[in-house]
């Protein structure tokens, strides 16, 4: 009875593509249209994902950049958010799902169904982001806020931006008796479930409301649709502060967050530090890295705020063609070259080369049902 | 009527009478055509009622935990409170509409059809006539980056520091402007024409002599317009003012692009705790909403289409004068 018109929709694209790509296969291209090789496999066909928006900039750089090498292989990307990413790749319609979240418990099991063989499904982080905390407050250029300022403002125990709490950390700043007005999605959102679990995780006290992705209710701001909703709401209102994917704030000026006894700004390098003091989620596959971040480090340099957001994909495929696809196209977007090409797309964390070299072990564990 | 009276609806166009009603092919043929697009209308709206029935009686059955914000945890507060608050914010934002639309439409109308010059009077409609033409994404996006930060910096402080007693008007202003006072007055905007445009055909429409009646009768011209003309085109301003408050209910763009959301039911016009309504809430959480979410979407499409369904009865009645 649960009829989502959406999905079916959906599914019905994604099945019509399914076809065009078979009956692509099926022609005899002449030998003359193919593309001399040249050391590098290239690969055909048509990979078809679906998930979340929020690496949605980075994936078109990655359609892009593979395209170009690979002019034969066709990308398709659906951003339709991460629940309904996981739900179409676990239902069998998507070949790879993107995901701000790992695979759930649960979930990782209904995957060992869906894919061929027995292994499952793993998550590759390869795509993380920091999340920046950004104010329109002038005459303050520089903004240290500790976790309990943080989680105080958007919780709505701290309303004026000259409380002695930000006053105690900003010594010297000229912070007006002006109220503060949090800014948050209106929308449910990957960025606020990250932000809300950073809170929860650090200030449980603090923040009651723990890991969430529709703001809740009650607790006031003003909310706006989407980051550039989020971002224009910023710059229209002074004395206004909210959270919203770094590569998006533009000019406004971003706090720097407290950790351990410093306060860190965000950068790719802090960002990706993040996921490397994290551990790894346990009972799964040795080729899967869903990291359960741990947004409580005290480690110097790590910005604590960030969104990972996974490509989902079956260790086994029962066609060799789809695991060639996946393998290049999944190298690729681990690759440093792929990585870059998303940090210039997107404004997205480069992986370290050590999680890159673990990363790639990952993707060559793809193989062909047995 | 009297048998030997011969009605001139019998003649035919040649002037004869004719022994038996005409029926040629082309007769037939547009019969047909315009039954079939009648029907046709029938069954699009009733698909269109069944699709929002039936696909949102998962919504409608699920256990309450399962559905609204926190719903795929089980955290979730149930249909009715969910869509509560979506309902008053729509009802609420077309109402203020109206409050601000219909006098400003009816003066527009009156100027038009009684005192602007004539070259002027049908400048001014083609302009009014020009609002409707006006895309609703541009309506949100004028409201947004022009409306919103200049009322909310001269506009609302003043009402909030003088009348901040009305508890309309009470609470903080919010700096971005993007609240339920914005909403309401670009939707008047945008609901003006049609009021004006129904409203000044009706008041055209006044018989000649009522109001040279009133005239000889030693009336100035407002006294004319109040005697002769308003009380004649009462029942088109009503209807007017209904289709308005029907356009106002359902869009969605302009509110969507505009409007500070919060799960509240709230009548300050002015904070960031602003009721959404049903069509701008469901074009914020479609984008990513899967399986029961997508439901209770359309659950809440369903109850929009109640809302409208019934504004659009009364305005049938209101227009035959069966009310008020």
């Amino acid at each position: 009875m649960r009829i989502s018109s959406k999905r079916l929709i959906a599914t019905a694209i994604v099945a019509s593509l399914a076809l065009a790509a078979c009956g692509g296969d099926d022609d005899t291209t002449p030998a003359a249209d193919e593309p001399a090789a040249d050391g590098m496999a290239q690969v055909s066909g048509t990979l078809i994902g679906a998930g979340s928006s929020a690496q949605a900039a980075a994936m078109a750089a990655w359609q892009a950049g593979f395209q170009a090498t690979n002019p034969d292989a066709t990308i398709e990307y659906d951003p339709i958010g991460s629940g309904g990413g996981r739900e179409q790749f676990l239902a069998g319609a998507t070949d790879f799902a993107g995901s701000d979240a790992f695979l759930k418990d649960e979930e990782y099991q209904t995957s060992i169904d869906r894919c061929v063989g027995d292994q499952g499904a793993i998550n590759l982080p390869h795509y993380i982001s920091p999340i920046a905390v950004a104010y329109n407050l002038p005459g303050v250029d520089s903004l240290n806020l500790t976790s309990a300022v943080i989680a105080g403002i958007f919780a709505g125990t701290i309303t004026k931006w000259n409380d002695p709490a930000i006053a105690d950390a900003n010594a010297g700043a000229v912070l007006p008796d002006e109220d503060i007005n949090p800014v948050h999605r209106s929308d449910e959102s990957g960025t606020t479930e990250n932000f809300s679990d950073y809170l929860a995780a650090v200030q449980p006290d603090i923040w009651t409301f723990g890991k969430v992705k529709a703001w809740p209710d009650g607790i006031g701001g003003e909310g706006a649709p989407q980051t550039s909703g989020v971002v224009q709401a910023l710059k229209a209102g002074e004395g206004s502060i909210g959270y919203a994917d770094a590569s998006q704030v533009g000019d406004l000026s971003v706090a720097l967050i407290g950790v351990g006894d410093s306060f860190v700004a965000y950068t790719p390098e802090a960002a990706a530090k993040s996921v490397e003091v994290s551990n790894r989620v346990e009972g799964r596959s040795p080729y899967d890295f869903g990291f359960s971040l741990d947004r409580t480090t005290t480690e110097a340099g790590v910005y604590p705020i960030t969104l990972v957001s996974y490509h989902i994909v079956c260790l086994q495929y029962d066609d060799q063609a789809k695991v060639d696809l996946i393998k290049s196209f999944m190298e690729y977007a681990g690759s440093e070259e792929g990585q870059n090409a998303a940090a210039a797309a997107a404004g997205s964390a480069p992986i370290s080369a050590d999680l890159r070299a673990q990363l790639l072990e990952s993707v060559n564990a793809v193989t062909l049902a047995g | 009527m009297s048998t030997d009276t011969i009605d001139d609806t019998d003649r035919t166009p040649t002037g004869g009478f004719a022994a038996e009603p005409v029926s040629k092919v082309g007769d037939r043929v547009f019969s047909g055509l315009s039954r079939g697009a009648g029907i046709i209308i029938l069954v699009t709206l009733a698909g269109v009622a069944m699709f929002l029935v039936w696909n949102a009686m998962p919504a409608l059955t699920a256990s309450s935990k399962e559905i609204g914000p926190g719903g795929d945890e089980g955290n979730g507060k149930g249909f009715l409170s969910y869509v509560g608050t979506l309902a008053f914010g729509t009802v609420w934002a077309a109402l203020l509409a109206l409050l601000i639309a219909v006098p400003f439409g009816v003066a527009i109308a009156l100027y038009i059809s009684h005192y602007a010059p004539k070259r002027l009077s049908r400048t001014l409609g083609y302009v009014i006539d020009l609002l409707a033409a006006i895309p609703s994404v541009v309506y949100g996006l004028w409201g947004i980056f022009v409306l919103a930060p200049t009322m909310a910096d001269h506009v609302y402080p003043w009402f909030s520091d003088h009348l901040g007693f009305v508890p309309m008007f009470s609470g903080k202003v919010l700096a971005s402007g993007r609240s339920m006072a914005t909403v309401a007055l670009v939707l008047a905007v945008m609901i003006l024409p049609i009021i004006t445009a129904i409203s000044r055909e009706v008041f055209l429409q006044t018989p000649r002599l009522n109001e040279e009646a009133a005239l000889a009768l030693g009336a100035t011209r407002w006294e004319m317009i109040r005697i002769a003309v308003l009380p004649y085109g009462k029942s088109g301003v009503i209807s007017g003012a209904m289709l308005g408050l029907g356009r106002a209910l359902g869009e969605t763009m302009a509110v969507a692009l505009i409007l500070a959301p919060a799960n509240v039911y709230s009548l300050k016009l002015f904070t960031s705790q602003n009721p959404n309504t049903i069509a701008a809430n469901i074009a914020l959480q479609f984008p990513e909403s899967t399986g029961l979410e997508v439901n209770t979407l359309i659950a809440t499409g369903l109850v929009l289409f109640a809302i409208t369904l019934f504004v659009n009865l009364m305005s049938r009645r209101a227009a035959r004068g069966n009310i008020f």
